[in-house]
């Protein structure tokens, strides 16, 4: 079942994996509703996230920071943690940063769910 | 090696951000947490905090992110690692490579937290805070595009924090300010009453009216629709208005008889010397001085010192005739017992348009009905009054009559001039 926070953030649960689809621009507003929305879906027991970027054009500076406190909380829950649908420049953007050494990207939404069982949980950080 | 389009367009990105959020003077908490999520961002960095330094307090964690609030909130900076930290103006250092002494006392914890990069925060010379950033999701080591970087963001972010500490001083010491003034008017206040107590005091028949005659045009004023800061000014004009008889002769003033026209004269000579008391006091209220003088001015010209007419003599003025006058109506001379009401109401009816305003007379009216009916909380009129003096059953519509009359008339007046 479909739920939502606020006006932006869309989520909905495949078993114990939650899809969280980030908006069109990842910057403070949004992002702190998906984080909120992330850590809602771990404590109520999902072991897997999904973050679906397929509407999102841009993310800014503190979507980065947001998004690696997000990998923080799934690392500390044991979850497993898969982005998906990300653009060619926030892909970019991601790897330039160190990102997606933390986090399994994938193309489209059913490529990540079916890859989350296969995953490992989140590589540590350190 | 020259950095990707990619990232400076990502840290310019940020800059602007930063920029924008720097600026803003609304919650501090939240602009620091914004700022130091965007430096976080900027290198995707997973560990970070601002420590803001305050000469009165002990170094004080205003944002963190990643780390342990509680144990990076113990520790101290010496003065003579302030001073050191200062000397060297280092716009970043690595805690591994560092000589500093503050980060000598501190390296386990600091390491412990996974610190790895220390910005000191120097605004106008002073350590405004310290900024600890650690956990590059890279894996990389800090390299000199990130070491620029870095120091430019928590320029601004030192710049910020100044900013917004001088702006809350500034407001700290802008709202001392407001009470003190606030304090300087109610001594000016109580000053001023005691003033009209005193002037009092010197007419023994007349003991508080102008302490009455101040509610009264405070009465009045409000009921007009004055603003609060007009309505104290109408309230200190009418302590005052008689300030000028201290310049009578006592005997005059409390003459146990009608004066004849040499004493007359003599009085009539008050709101003038009043005026020339208040004119060269700086008061806080507007033309309290001409309220004094023209309180015994009447619309028909008949009045003193001026003789001026209806338009000329300021409302102010007319509102302290009134209340004067009134009370003198309502309370009890040396020689004669004060009128009834009933009669008080046909001579304000009569004298309205000749001596008083109409438009003043209807408010004060007005403010008494609502007294009368309840519709004020406050009975402040009726107390002046004293009891019994209001209670007839005919009060209430001899001054519903009263109003219609003079509304009716001001009307006729406005269509006249329309015409």
């Amino acid at each position: 079942m479909d739920s939502s926070i606020g006006a932006t953030v869309r989520s909905h649960c495949v078993g114990t994996t939650a899809v969280v689809y980030a908006s069109d621009y990842l910057n403070k507003l949004t992002g702190e509703k998906i984080e909120r929305e992330c850590r809602r879906q771990l404590d109520s027991g999902c072991r897997a996230l999904v973050i679906d970027f397929g509407d999102t054009h841009l993310v800014n500076s503190i979507g980065i920071s947001i998004l690696l406190g997000i990998i923080d909380v799934a690392e500390k829950s044991g979850a497993q943690i898969v982005f998906s649908d990300v653009n060619n420049q926030t892909v970019e953007l991601f790897d330039m940063l160190g990102l997606t050494r933390h986090v399994a990207l994938a193309k489209d939404e059913q490529e990540a769910l079916s890859n989350i069982s296969q995953l490992d949980p989140t590589p540590t950080l350190h | 090696m020259v950095p990707s389009t990619q990232k400076l367009i990502h840290t310019f990105g940020a800059l602007a951000d930063l920029g924008q959020e720097v600026a803003n003077t609304g919650d501090f908490s939240e602009m620091v947490r914004t700022s130091m999520h965007l430096l976080l961002g900027t290198l995707a960095l997973r560990r970070g905090a601002v420590v803001e330094c305050n000469a009165e307090t002990a170094p004080e964690c205003i944002a963190v992110w990643g780390l342990d609030e509680q144990r990076l909130g113990q520790f101290e900076i010496r003065e003579e690692e302030e001073v050191e930290l200062l000397e060297l103006q280092w716009p970043a250092f690595l805690i591994d490579k560092t000589e500093s002494f503050f980060v000598h006392r501190h390296h386990s914890m600091l390491a412990g937290e996974g610190i790895e990069l220390i910005v000191p925060m120097i605004v106008r010379n002073k350590l405004t805070g310290l900024v600890l950033l650690g956990g590059k999701a890279s894996g990389e080591e800090f390299s000199k595009e990130d070491f620029d970087t870095v120091s430019a963001m928590v320029r601004h972010i030192g710049v910020g924090i100044h900013t917004h500490r001088l702006i809350e001083q500034v407001a700290r010491r802008a709202e001392e300010n407001r009470r003190l003034y606030e304090d300087l008017r109610a001594i000016y206040r109580d000053t001023v009453r005691a003033f009209a107590a005193a002037i009092d005091i010197k007419d023994k028949y007349t003991q508080g009216h102008s302490e009455r005659v101040g509610r009264y045009s405070e009465i009045i004023a409000r009921e007009m629709g004055w603003g609060e800061d007009e309505v104290e000014g109408i309230q200190i004009a009418g302590y005052l208005h008689d300030v000028g008889k201290l310049v009578v002769d006592r005997n005059i003033i409390n003459a146990p008889y009608h004066i004849d026209a040499k004493l007359s004269s003599e009085l009539n000579r008050h709101p003038a010397a009043g005026y020339e008391i208040l004119a060269p006091i700086n008061h806080p209220y507007a033309d309290i001085p001409l309220m004094a003088k023209y309180h015994h001015e009447r619309l028909d010209g008949r009045g003193y010192p001026d003789g001026l007419t209806d338009k000329q003599i300021p409302l102010g003025a007319k509102i302290v005739a009134l209340a004067d006058s009134f009370d003198a109506m309502t309370t009890d001379r040396p020689y004669r017992r004060r009128r009834s009401f009933e009669d008080v109401v046909r001579d304000l009816r009569q004298s309205s348009g000749t001596q008083f305003d109409g438009k003043v007379v209807v408010a004060f009216a007005r403010a008494i009905l609502k007294e009368l009916l309840a519709e004020k909380k406050d009975r402040r009129i009726m107390k002046m009054l004293g009891k019994g003096y209001l209670d007839g059953q005919q009060v209430p519509t001899l001054l519903q009559d009263l109003i219609a009359e003079l509304d009716a008339e001001q009307a006729n007046v406005v269509g006249v001039s329309a015409e």
